[in-house]
């Protein structure tokens, strides 16, 4: 519980809450006049009850899970916000050793575009289904996550229906390397350093990065009740505050190696300094014995206002939910969903601060290949983003969206 | 009185714990009770179950891989977790703390289950406090074994029997304002031969 100006705020560990822990670590809480205690977690579905029993004041979550909540998917109602982002993108789908080789035998090629691998992996599972073989199981770290709708969306715009072609599971990130190297999944979704983790050991290869899946993708937010957020707003300021100066600091390069040194702890993620490194820098190997490859922008913390809480984010999610029926479309829902994003309250904390937050709450998510702005807003610059297979999601017809996948 | 229709399963990795509560269930005529330790074949055992209440301790970080089986599978009755009713936040925060999920079939009476978790939560507290307990003396233990062997470099170093080495601890861990065990390992770092 927050008495005076103490948080307790709590995190799973994964390469995503380095922002938070250099708000805490690199006193950009305490320039607030925060004092946060960081409560590491082994499950998405702990932090939203100890969120939900007043344990946290607010936590490390992934997106759609604040959109799941407030829409009361799985369990009670709870309404929660998403007042500012953790960063952008950072995963990638990784395949064992062996689906790989099956993958290649039909072009699959190392760093290929997510429409080549995709078409391969089409044809690996018609002929597994041809030989009466069961299905392929994929593994992804929660039903309400980025991880799930982004390999949904990969695999159905290959022409593998997500719910029939293959099973998907819920496997704890700090399992998935065991699982996929013992051979219960045959991939896995999930963000830094699962991934690399997998490749390190020998137990997988990296055949697609979410950046090529949905350039500049949402993920990770900062999450707390709607009722705790009105209760205590200017709290809530301060904390976007620091969050949002501990982002722009965790990007610096000079900055990395010292990041990684203090995410290795036991108490934050605790896995190898040299490979957080790596994963901070963007830098991936997609296989053992190969080469490191720099990937600008795999993973984004402060750029491209990649703490911003798009409110069009939340409705992709919701787009999702209802196209892998995990709710019934209504426009109530609908409404829900966007208000769970608050990109007003972001703004409203970086007033009277030299940051210039986007002026509008949505934007188009477009495949493009130049640098663009929106209207009004030359200080920001946005990197080409949008989605592997040209498809245009417009906020304001969310509807038309989702008839477009029937 | 124990509603005893009522089909339990209980998904703990702590056998010792899983055991506490099974008996504690059993007790207060909770006869039909399922125990599951691993996550293979999860699913099976609950289609097979069918409970009505599923309890899974919270250090347990395939909480995530249940809870997507309510979402998914047809097969099972969809259950929901417990932590949500407002005239239960007092409940649930108990639950939180003592460190146990509960999750009940969508549709059943809330009278119907106050009494298992309030037998859940102080089966999880009783195992709680024996822990606890079980930490303190490992590590008293440890640190005996720390100060005798403080005591034995002591006695070797300076040519001093046993009652007269554990004086001096004494004497240094009062004037240093130290735990024994403290003084212990400063002994026997200072001891260990340079590399």
């Amino acid at each position: 519980m927050s008495s005076d100006n103490h948080l307790i705020i709590g995190f799973v560990p994964l390469l995503d809450c380095a922002t938070l822990i250099a708000a805490v670590e690199e006193g950009f809480m305490a320039q607030e006049g925060l004092a946060v205690s960081l409560v590491r977690e082994t499950s998405w579905a702990n932090i939203r009850d100890r969120l939900m029993v007043g344990h946290f004041d607010a936590a490390h979550m992934l997106g759609p899970m604040t959109v799941a909540a407030s829409l009361g998917i799985g369990h009670p109602t709870m309404p929660m916000i998403a007042p500012i982002a953790l960063g952008l993108g950072g995963n990638a789908v990784t395949v064992s050793n062996s689906l790989w080789q099956d993958m290649f035998a039909h072009g699959a090629r190392l760093g290929a575009d997510p429409v080549i691998q995709g078409k391969a992996l089409r044809q690996v599972i018609a002929q597994h289904k041809q030989a009466r073989r069961p299905p392929l199981t994929f593994g992804m770290v929660y039903p309400f996550s980025c991880h799930n709708y982004e390999l949904r969306y990969w695999l159905a715009a290959s022409g593998i229906d997500p719910d029939r072609d293959v099973n998907l599971v819920v496997i704890p990130p700090p399992l998935l390397v065991d699982a996929i190297r013992d051979g219960q999944i045959d991939g896995f979704c999930a963000g830094e350093p699962w991934n690399t983790l997998a490749v390190e050991v020998g137990a997988g290869i990296i055949c697609a990065i979410t950046q090529a899946i949905w350039r500049l993708s949402p993920e990770k937010v900062l999450g707390c009740r709607a009722d705790w957020a009105q209760r205590h707003p200017e709290l809530l300021a301060k904390l976007i505050r620091a969050i949002y100066r501990a982002a722009l600091w965790c990007e610096q390069p000079e900055h990395h190696a010292q990041l990684a040194a203090l995410l290795a702890l036991p108490r934050y993620i605790g896995a190898p300094t040299e490979t957080l490194r790596r994963s901070l820098s963007n830098q991936l190997r997609y296989a053992i014995g190969t080469s490191l490859v720099h990937i600008p922008e795999f993973f984004v913390s402060a750029r491209h206002a990649a703490t911003f809480p798009w409110a069009s984010h939340a409705l992709w999610f919701y787009s999702q939910m209802v196209r892998w029926g995990q709710i019934a479309p209504s426009p109530e829902a609908q409404q829900l969903a966007r208000a769970t994003y608050r990109p007003d309250l972001y703004r409203q904390a970086l007033l009277n601060t030299d940051v210039q937050p986007p002026m509008t709450d949505f934007k188009t998510e477009r495949t493009t290949d130049h640098h663009f702005s929106l209207p009004g807003e030359d200080a920001l610059s946005f990197a080409a983003e949008g989605f592997f297979d040209g498809k245009v999601f417009e906020p304001t017809a969310v509807d038309e969206y989702i008839r477009s996948f029937a | 009185m124990p509603d005893s229709s009522l089909r339990l399963l209980l998904i703990d990795q702590n056998v010792t714990r899983a055991a506490i509560l099974e008996d504690g269930l059993r007790e207060a005529g909770h006869s039909d009770v399922t125990v599951v330790r691993d996550m293979q074949n999860l699913l099976k055992r609950i289609v097979e179950v069918q409970p009505d209440v599923i309890f899974i301790d919270l250090e347990n970080p395939n909480r995530d891989v249940l809870e997507q089986m309510f979402q998914v599978s047809r097969v099972v009755h969809r259950p929901i977790a417990m932590f949500v009713d407002k005239s239960d936040a007092d409940m649930t925060e108990q639950a939180v703390i003592a460190g146990v999920g509960a999750y009940v079939v969508d549709g059943l009476k809330k009278q119907r289950v106050k009494s298992i978790l309030e037998l859940t939560i102080s089966r999880f507290n009783a195992f709680n406090q024996l822990r606890d307990e079980l930490d303190r003396t490992r590590q008293q233990l440890e640190e005996r074994k720390l100060v005798e062997r403080a005591k034995g470099i002591l006695m070797k170093q300076c040519a001093i029997s046993e009652d007269e080495a554990y004086a001096q601890l004494r004497k240094a861990a009062m004037q240093d304002n130290l735990r024994l065990a403290d003084v212990a390992h400063n002994i026997i770092t200072a001891a260990r031969p340079l590399m």
